[in-house]
């Protein structure tokens, strides 16, 4: 018995050694292992066995019944992970081909410059504002020490809408309704649309947009001003930048400066970019007149404060390397898709 | 302004400053360097050569074959093809391998098979205008005084070795519109020594105030007059030196007379003017107000029409000059003008400036004056005037002069605060160093007070000193430090940040940002079809605008974005989904600023949209909003948009704005030949209608029974109604109803249509039975056929 025993391990084992596919497989199981195999049979005849004989060829019997389905599990296993990679094989996609996209829209690169230079002055924990664009002369003129028939009137070549009322030329209205709304402490950046009766050509139009900068607090100095707009220079062209303050003037500033940083193109060098000069003119700034500060009721003798002004399109220019100001107006999608 | 670097040196020590290190330092002291130019830049190798022998060229009619001396040490055989070539005068001489002006080189050749070794050049051809010769050329080569030696550079003839450095003068700055306020600055800039002489000259025995009389009547708009008179005056041309230095400022050589009051207008920066003695009637100068519709004929020949609020210079008749603009027809310096006046005077710079104006006249004059000069600088410049007299021997100064003081300012007095200057500017600079700029500058210091010079108008308080302080210690030497003092905590606005997300939905749904121009031509009100009423058509209007077609502030965003529609459709962009964030100008009763609210204006066109497309892109957005109720009913009388296809939108009982397709009529006035379709909501309304409390529901525990409607209806009933009633007729089990099919057409009677829809059922508490779905549904049903005559199918 013991031999018979032994005789169908081999069977099993050469049988399954020949299984091609799951039937086969299914075969050897019923052909041994089942209710009427040649295993069961075996155990069957187990009474016949002495009682001696009957502990040691069962426990035989169940060894070899559980190895063997041991094996049939296996080969089941090598069986079934054949047929996957026969499967997979036939599911073979080219992964060149083009995905399938939900197509976005995106902002206007004008937006997109405006929300950098945004969130580099909220760091500094400055608030953003907003103010009118069709403006009084008071605000856009007056106010800021640029009074009627003063030189600096001519520079800006001005929209009316009658005598009292202008398309504002530039966002410095914005520091005289932030300092008539808020006492200092005042940082605040003032985004927005200007107007200058100009044609428009690849770098003029007579809409642009500027972003107006305002600090007002005790204490505030020119060494600070000229912290705050370098940091603000580095973090929008980098730290490489060289950043070069240049006394100008402005009738609402006082000292007032133009700053400007290294030119991109040559670094300095000197090139037909920068016109030889190594430097790229940026943005205008100075501490706030005095005269100014006392039309908003703010004491010149406690407060001093700092303002500025960037033009967005120029940054924008620069940024994407854009040499027609009229691209940004035109909205051609060719154009809009490229940021 | 131009300044020619060898004129500086008159007032200065400029010894062994080069020309680029000039340029950068008095950048940075606030003098902004447009440029260096050197005349002669484009000259090389041109030198003054004698013409020793002039032949008549063997094979030529009109060539000259000469033997020339240019100083180089051997006769230079040249073909000279010029009229007036003869042996004997002198010339310019262009070496073989020189260049002349626009870059032509020359060489040796042969003309005609007889070589030539350069060439004897025109005045033309080395760029040297009339003025600067300082008589007219006759035709052909340009022929040289005999008393220059052959071999001299030509540069050197002409003074064309000149460099000319280009000033961006501010307009709070009229000192520096001249030589000498630029010498004051570049002197101080370099520490370096300054000094203006002043002027000497001896006067003969003859006193101007026998021969004319300064009468000045308005003291308000003349702050000073001066007057100078020279007799036996000799009208010629003035002397080589004098034509280089207007030359290199841009400034035509006239006669000597012209030519000293324009010398003295670039050295000091005071206006001069001349005039004929014989032509002053009366013998007088009144200074007083034109009478209205006073008409004068300025220098440049054109009649001027007055006003009574002009200033005139005249003499006992008539008026002879526009004060601070322009000198008169009638009275300007002749050739045979024997007797000369010098004016030199200063006018209010308002009046000078709205005069200007008025007449439409710019003048060097006037330009300068709207700035404001000093009173005090007009007798310096006048008695520089009769030095040049002197020096250029063209007359003879007469004694005494003719000076009328006006109402003047009181000199102003600045508290000196060291200690607030250096806090003011974040430094740590020594009293002593202010104080020296201060002397350099001209401002007078007494004990702790400053008393600005007169030609600094625009130092008026302590930060201006601050300034002057801060230019000449250096900007750059300001230390930089960051913002102390009490924090901001900074950031965007509700609506700052609603706007950024309302931009971000809309990319997300393909939607790209546009900017526009907020100004518009009116005619766009008819092409979108507006009434002859349409309160849009009250606009805000632009006094001088740049043209018609933007004339107007918008009241509406859809001419802009079917501007940019059409564009795009022109350029061949198959489709296009497109929006802005941008305001529009509403004029408000009795304001003098109108409402400027922001419209989110969407807009399409391509093969894939419809109606539905954009109205999906407005729910989806109303929806990230959590804009919640929102509803869309017909609008079939905007012209602007299809009768069939547009729809307000509201949400809880708040309009939002209008969305459809364009009327195609009003597309087509766009060039829009298919399709498109917009959408105009308000950015206020978005806001308010938003619901800001979000509160979560829990997730559904139990399962939901799902149950499928089919019905037919009239044709005309907006699904919206049949919504309304199952909703209305299913109570709370209704989860969620979803519209899957809309049909008309083959089996469908006539004027019905077949609507079907999913109904999604649960209850939150328990498993709902077929029963309790089944009595609902029922309910549904029987109010569908009894309020929408719907038949089940």
């Amino acid at each position: 018995m013991k031999q018979k025993l032994e005789e169908i391990r081999a069977a099993v084992q050469g049988a399954l050694a020949e299984a091609k596919d799951m039937d086969a497989l299914e075969q050897i199981r019923i052909k041994y292992l089942g209710k009427k195999g040649e295993l069961t049979a075996v155990l069957k005849g187990m009474g016949k066995l002495s009682k001696e004989e009957r502990p040691v060829i069962g426990a035989l019997a169940n060894e070899i019944r559980s190895k063997l389905e041991n094996a049939i599990d296996t080969k089941k296993a090598q069986l079934e992970s054949a047929l996957e990679e026969l499967r997979l094989a036939a599911e073979v996609v080219d992964v060149t081909m083009p995905g399938k996209k939900k197509e976005l829209g995106g902002l206007h690169p004008l937006t997109q410059v405006m929300n950098t230079i945004k969130d580099t002055f909220i760091g500094m924990g400055f608030e953003i504002a907003e103010g009118p664009e069709v403006e009084l002369d008071y605000y856009n003129f007056e106010a800021l020490n640029i009074p009627k028939n003063h030189p600096a009137r001519d520079t800006q070549d001005t929209f009316y809408i009658d005598d009292d009322v202008v398309l504002r030329t530039q966002t410095s209205p914005m520091q005289i309704r932030v300092m008539e709304q808020t006492k200092p402490p005042i940082r605040v950046i003032a985004p927005g649309r200007v107007y200058r009766s100009d044609s428009v050509d690849a770098t003029h139009s007579p809409v642009f947009h500027q972003i107006e900068g305002l600090v007002v607090d005790k204490g505030v100095t020119m060494a600070d001003l000229k912290g705050t707009l370098e940091t603000f220079i580095h973090e929008l062209y980098g730290n490489d930048t060289k950043v070069r303050f240049r006394p100008h003037h402005f009738p609402f500033t006082e000292p007032s400066a133009e700053v400007d940083v290294s030119c991109f193109v040559c670094g300095g060098e000197g090139c037909s970019v920068c016109k030889g000069e190594g430097w790229i003119e940026s943005l205008g700034c100075g501490m706030v007149h005095p005269k100014v500060l006392e039309n908003c009721g703010i004491d010149p003798e406690v407060y001093s404060g700092f303002a500025f002004g960037l033009g967005l399109e120029r940054i924008a220019m620069r940024k994407y390397d854009i040499n027609d100001l009229r691209l940004f107006t035109e909205n051609d999608l060719r154009f809009l898709k490229q940021f | 302004m131009k300044l020619p670097m060898s004129w500086l040196s008159d007032y200065m020590d400029a010894e062994g400053i080069t020309p680029k290190e000039y340029a950068d330092r008095l950048t940075m002291t606030g003098s902004k360097v447009e440029g260096v130019e050197n005349l002669g830049s484009e000259i090389d190798k041109v030198v003054a050569g004698r013409v020793l022998t002039c032949e008549d060229h063997p094979d030529s009619d009109h060539l000259h074959v000469c033997t020339v001396d240019a100083g180089t040490g051997e006769e230079l055989q040249i073909v000279c093809g010029a009229p007036n070539v003869k042996a004997g005068i002198t010339v310019p001489v262009a070496l073989h391998g020189s260049t002349l002006p626009g870059g032509v080189k020359i060489k040796k050749g042969k003309l005609r098979g007889v070589v030539s070794n350069g060439m004897i050049c025109s005045h033309d051809e080395l760029g040297i205008s009339e003025g600067l010769l300082g008589y007219e050329p006759e035709y052909g080569i340009l022929i040289l005084p005999d008393d220059i030696k052959p071999g001299t550079d030509i540069k050197d003839v002409f003074g064309l070795n000149e460099n000319i450095v280009e000033f961006e003068i501010t307009s709070n700055r009229p000192d520096c519109f001249s030589i000498i306020g630029l010498a004051r600055e570049s002197a101080l800039t370099f520490g370096r020594e300054f000094s203006v002489p002043k002027p000497e000259f001896t006067e003969a025995q003859d006193n101007i105030a026998d021969h004319l009389s300064v009468e000045v009547l308005d003291k308000d708009k003349c702050l000073r007059y001066c007057a100078r008179m020279v007799k036996n005056v000799k009208i010629g041309p003035s002397p080589a030196w004098m034509r280089e230095r207007l030359h290199a400022c841009g400034v035509r050589s006239i006669n000597n007379i012209v030519d000293i009051t324009n010398y003295v207008l670039l050295e000091y920066g005071q206006p001069m003017h001349a005039f004929d003695l014989r032509d002053l009637e009366d013998n007088k100068i009144i200074v007083r107000r034109a009478a209205d519709g006073e008409v004068i004929k300025t220098l440049d020949e054109q009649d001027r029409k007055l006003t009574n609020d002009d200033l005139v210079i005249a003499d006992g008749k008539r008026a002879v000059a526009i004060a601070g603009v322009m000198g008169g027809f009638n009275s300007e310096v002749k050739d045979d003008t024997t007797t000369v006046i010098f004016e030199s005077a200063t006018f209010d710079a308002a009046s000078v400036r709205l005069t200007a104006q008025r007449v439409g006249l710019r003048t060097e004059a006037s330009s300068r004056y709207e700035k404001g000069l000093d009173y005090n600088n007009t007798v310096p410049a006048v008695e520089r005037a009769c030095q040049l007299v002197e020096q250029l021997c063209c007359g003879e100064v007469c004694s005494g002069m003719l000076d009328v003081v006006g109402n003047v300012k009181e000199r102003i007095t600045i508290p000196f605060r060291p200690d607030k200057i250096n806090k003011f500017l974040g430094t740590d600079i020594d009293e002593s160093e202010m104080l020296r700029y201060f002397k350099a500058l001209g401002i007078e210091v007494d004990n702790m007070t400053l008393i600005p010079p007169t030609f600094r108008p625009d130092l008026e308080g302590e930060a201006d000193i601050a300034e002057e302080v801060a230019r000449f210690h250096g900007y750059d030497k300001i230390p930089t430090t960051l913002l102390s003092g009490e924090a901001t905590c900074g950031g965007k606005t509700p609506e700052q940040k609603l706007a950024d997300k309302i931009g971000e939905l809309l990319c997300a749904q393909g939607m790209n940002e546009i900017y526009t121009m907020t100004f518009i031509s009116p005619s766009n009100f008819d092409k979108i079809g507006l009434s002859a009423d349409s309160p849009l058509r009250n606009t805000v209007k632009i006094k001088n605008p740049l043209g018609e077609d933007t004339s107007v502030m918008r009241t509406s965003t859809i001419p802009s974005m079917l501007d940019i529609l059409s564009r795009n459709y022109n350029y061949r962009n198959a489709s296009a989904r497109l929006f802005e964030q941008g305001k529009i100008f509403l004029p408000k009763e009795g304001e003098k600023l109108p409402d400027e609210p922001v419209v989110v204006t969407l807009g399409m066109y391509g093969a894939d949209e419809d109606f539905f497309t954009l109205k999906g892109v407005v729910e989806e957005l109303l929806e990230q909003l959590h804009i919640n109720n929102a509803s869309f009913t017909a609008v079939k009388d905007n012209p602007t948009y299809h009768p069939g296809r547009a729809a307000k939108v509201t949400a809880n009982g708040t309009e939002l704005g209008i969305i459809g397709q364009i009327h195609p009529s009003v597309s087509k006035k766009y060039g829009i030949d298919v399709p498109c379709y917009a959408a105009e909501l308000s950015f206020d309304a978005l806001k308010a209608a938003i619901d800001y409390d979000i509160k979560y529901s829990p997730l559904p525990k139990f399962p939901a029974v799902t149950r499928d409607i089919a019905m037919l209806v009239d044709r005309e009933t907006p699904v919206a109604e049949i919504e309304a009633v199952i909703r209305k007729s299913a109570g709370k089990l209704l989860e969620d109803i979803k519209l899957f099919d809309v049909y008309e057409g083959e089996q469908i009677p006539e004027g019905k249509k077949s609507v079907a829809y999913s109904a999604v059922f649960r209850a939150a508490d328990r498993s709902l039975t077929g029963d309790e779905v089944q009595e609902v549904f029922d309910k549904v049903l029987k109010n569908l056929a009894s309020e929408l005559d719907a038949q089940l199918r």
